[in-house]
């Protein structure tokens, strides 16, 4: 039988994994890929908690909304590093600090 | 007519102004109309005067004034005129001299640069010493008073060119303001304590004791201060002489018959607040002056000198006179003097018109060449002389008995008739010296003679007026009756301070049958007194008319003997008494005395005033603008470390720790994902152990 805890569990490993890679990756695609995995660690907890404390289908819902924002978000940054890399020449974030006053 | 009276002294203030803006501008530059105004003043005077001479009453009084200055209910000033018996006569003479000399300049002053100026300051004056001898209050007097100085003084400098002649309207002006300063102290003191200005409400006050004893006394030498400055008493006698440098018709008219006797006049304006102390102090300035003033004319040479000289002692003569008790005898000497000298000075100017020289040294002989001139200059010369018939006699000797009269009641003052009694032949002798020296004898400078010649009918018709009213028959029937003595009201507030005492006490004792008793013997005893003082004045006047013609004699005669039929040398007098003759001819060093202690005293003290000035109160000045340097030195250090150090600070530690904080801003990512992990982190810790 499978416990709330267990998917607590997956879902804090998984943003674990994401913080990590956010956090050590230069490459904004990198770090792009980690947001992703925290977003989907959200994601399971979501579902997760709807599953097993209510009976309606808010959480669910929640994390349809999330999966949307996250490839809008994703499509949006993807074209932001499109546009970095045709100017610099690179996508490694710490490159980008132009705009720094 | 007589209320029209103010218009008088109005009309030459219109030809003033006329004459000073347009003069130049005007047909013969404005001459006639100075003439014509006060041609009219004096048409208007003579009227006034025929009017007050129809009432023939001592006690004529017109009096008219209306409120001028009123402050709130404590203090009004009127202003207005008052005319009564002394005041017409000296309207008369005002005028009558004015428009002479008014004539006589116009021949006088022919062709001077400054014509219509000349004019313009006749009328001022004439003007001033109007409004003076109308005045009806103090204040308006002085007002007058300072007005004729300051009309002395621009017509002595007239000629500014000449240092001596602008030196000498400064003289006269600074002389006089010290005299000024007298006059107005005793205003003050009147004011003061009696608050009130116009003469009536002052003798009132007076007669009320409000004013009494020794400041009263005080207040009357200080108005007395006045009539020194102006009359040219000892010891401010020194400007008049210097006052010759004017031209020869202002001496006449201001400096001989009109503004000197001013002094006078308000002698005898002002005579009822006079107390005995100050009547005698009075006496004695015009005893020491007109005896100095007729020594030092013994010797002058310069003729208007000597006519300068005379004047101030026959001002003293006035003053002795009216000191003594002899308010009419001072102010008939007053009115026949200034025709007299008037005419002197007309004829000396005339004289000197001639020759061109004021020397007697270099005249002489003048008398075939000059008839008219020398006719009426003898003529006023007799009058001054003191010989009967004419007018000086008529009033030198009422002085005389005056004098006399009051050295037969105060025995301790015989002085006062004898020293004038010498003077009054000294007078005679130093007038035909002149005389002598500039009309008989042989010309002692030949060129000088050639040239002269009679002047011109404007400047002879005036003197031959003013030798016409030199003789005593014109006055001598009526003033004594029409210009009487005042009572004092001095003498009556001391009467009544002295008598309150007595009737305080008198009560306790024996109340009626004293007073009773002793009203009809004081009613007795004054009756015989009376009689006495009659007899005495009856005495003394006698004596004094046969002593005064034989001094009189005296002095005409041995001025004939001496400088006509040679009995003496007079060269040979003056080098056997040289120290004596060279005190006189210097004038007693009175100028040189004056040099060396109030000149250069006041200087001496300016130079103190100076190095005051230089080194203490600008070393205050400058002490303080150093100590505001030190200050605003303090201030800016302040400025700039505190002041300037808490902005700076505050700026600086905001740099400092903007630049620690900024540190932390690094701009990577991942660093500030760190510290969002680290701070979940702690926060997740803190909450749950």
């Amino acid at each position: 039988m499978m416990t709330l805890q267990a998917f607590l569990i997956i879902s804090a490993a998984l943003f674990c994994c994401g913080l990590y890679t956010v956090m050590t990756r230069q490459n904004g695609v990198a770090v792009l890929m980690g947001v992703e995995l925290i977003l989907n660690a959200a994601n399971i907890n979501f579902v997760a908690f709807a599953h097993y404390l209510s009976h309606v289908m808010g959480g669910q819902i929640f994390a349809i909304f999330i999966i949307v924002i996250a490839a809008a978000e994703s499509a949006v940054a993807l074209a932001i590093f499109l546009r970095l890399y045709a100017n610099t020449g690179s996508v490694e974030i710490d490159t980008a600090d132009r705009l720094k006053g | 007519m007589i209320r029209y009276a103010y218009i008088i002294p109005l009309l030459p203030l219109i030809s003033f102004w006329i004459n000073i803006f347009f003069g130049k501008r005007l047909p013969r530059k404005g001459d006639w109309v100075s003439l014509a105004t006060i041609t009219a003043s004096l048409l208007m005077s003579i009227c006034i005067f025929a009017e007050v001479f129809r009432a023939y009453d001592p006690n004529f009084k017109y009096h008219v004034a209306f409120p001028w200055l009123v402050i709130g209910d404590r203090f009004s000033l009127d202003a207005g005129i008052l005319i009564d018996n002394v005041t017409a006569v000296m309207l008369m003479v005002v005028t009558i001299v004015s428009t002479l000399v008014h004539l006589y300049s116009v021949g006088y002053m022919h062709g001077d640069p400054r014509y219509n100026r000349f004019f313009a300051y006749l009328s001022i004056f004439s003007f001033s010493m109007l409004g003076l001898v109308l005045a009806e209050s103090f204040f308006f007097m002085f007002v007058f008073w300072e007005l004729v100085g300051l009309s002395s003084y621009l017509l002595i400098g007239f000629w500014f060119e000449k240092k001596s002649a602008s030196d000498a309207g400064k003289k006269a002006f600074v002389v006089n303001r010290v005299g000024d300063y007298g006059f107005l102290i005793g205003i003050m003191i009147i004011f003061a304590t009696c608050g009130v200005l116009e003469f009536d409400k002052v003798f009132a006050a007076i007669g009320a004791g409000k004013l009494q004893g020794q400041l009263l006394t005080l207040a009357g030498i200080g108005v007395f201060c006045g009539a020194i400055g102006k009359s040219a008493q000892f010891p401010l006698h020194v400007w008049l002489p210097d006052a010759m440098e004017g031209p020869t018709p202002v001496s006449a008219l201001i400096h001989a018959a009109t503004m000197v006797a001013a002094g006078v006049y308000l002698i005898g304006r002002v005579y009822p607040l006079f107390t005995p102390d100050a009547f005698l102090f009075i006496a004695y300035f015009g005893l020491i002056t007109l005896f100095i003033s007729a020594t030092i004319a013994l010797t002058q040479n310069d003729i208007k000198k000597v006519l300068a000289y005379s004047t101030v002692s026959q001002l003293g003569f006035m003053v002795l006179g009216l000191g003594v008790g002899g308010y009419t005898a001072g102010l008939a000497h007053l009115t026949t003097h200034a025709a007299f000298k008037a005419c002197l000075f007309l004829g000396s100017g005339s004289v000197i018109h001639a020759v061109h020289s004021q020397d007697i040294q270099e005249m002489g002989g003048l008398r075939k060449k000059m008839p008219i001139t020398f006719w009426t200059f003898i003529i006023a010369t007799l009058a001054i002389a003191g010989v009967p018939l004419f007018s000086g006699f008529y009033s030198k000797d009422m002085i005389l008995a005056a004098a006399l009269e009051f050295g037969m009641k105060n025995p301790a003052h015989y002085i006062l008739f004898f020293g004038a009694l010498l003077t009054a032949g000294m007078t005679a002798f130093y007038m035909f010296r002149m005389v002598i020296l500039t009309f008989f004898g042989t010309p002692r400078d030949h060129h000088k003679f050639d040239h002269a010649h009679e002047s011109p009918l404007n400047m002879t018709i005036p003197l031959i007026i003013l030798a016409t009213l030199s003789f005593s028959f014109w006055f001598s029937p009526w003033f004594g009756k029409l210009v009487v003595k005042p009572q004092t009201v001095a003498n009556v507030a001391m009467a009544a301070a002295a008598q309150a005492p007595a009737h305080e006490a008198a009560p306790a004792a024996v109340p009626a049958p004293a007073e009773h008793a002793a009203a009809p013997a004081a009613a007795h005893g004054g009756s015989n007194e009376a009689e006495h003082e009659a007899h005495i004045a009856h005495m003394a006047h006698s004596y004094a008319m046969y002593s005064s013609v034989t001094v009189g004699g005296l002095g005409i005669l041995l001025a004939f003997g001496i400088y006509m039929l040679g009995w003496v040398d007079p060269n040979a007098m003056a080098e056997r008494f040289k120290p004596l003759y060279q005190f006189s001819l210097n004038k007693w060093y009175f100028d040189e005395l004056y040099e060396a202690t109030v000149i250069s005293g006041s200087k001496a003290f300016s130079r103190g005033c100076a190095w005051f000035d230089n080194n203490v109160v600008d070393g205050l000045v400058n002490l303080s603008a150093q100590l505001g340097v030190f200050v605003a030195n303090l201030i800016g250090k302040f400025d700039n470390g505190v002041v300037d150090g808490a902005v700076n600070g505050v700026a600086d530690m905001t740099i400092g720790s903007g630049s620690i904080l900024r540190r932390v801003q690094t701009g990577k990512l991942f660093h500030y994902l760190f510290i969002l992990a680290g701070g979940a982190l702690v926060i997740l810790l803190v909450k749950f152990f």
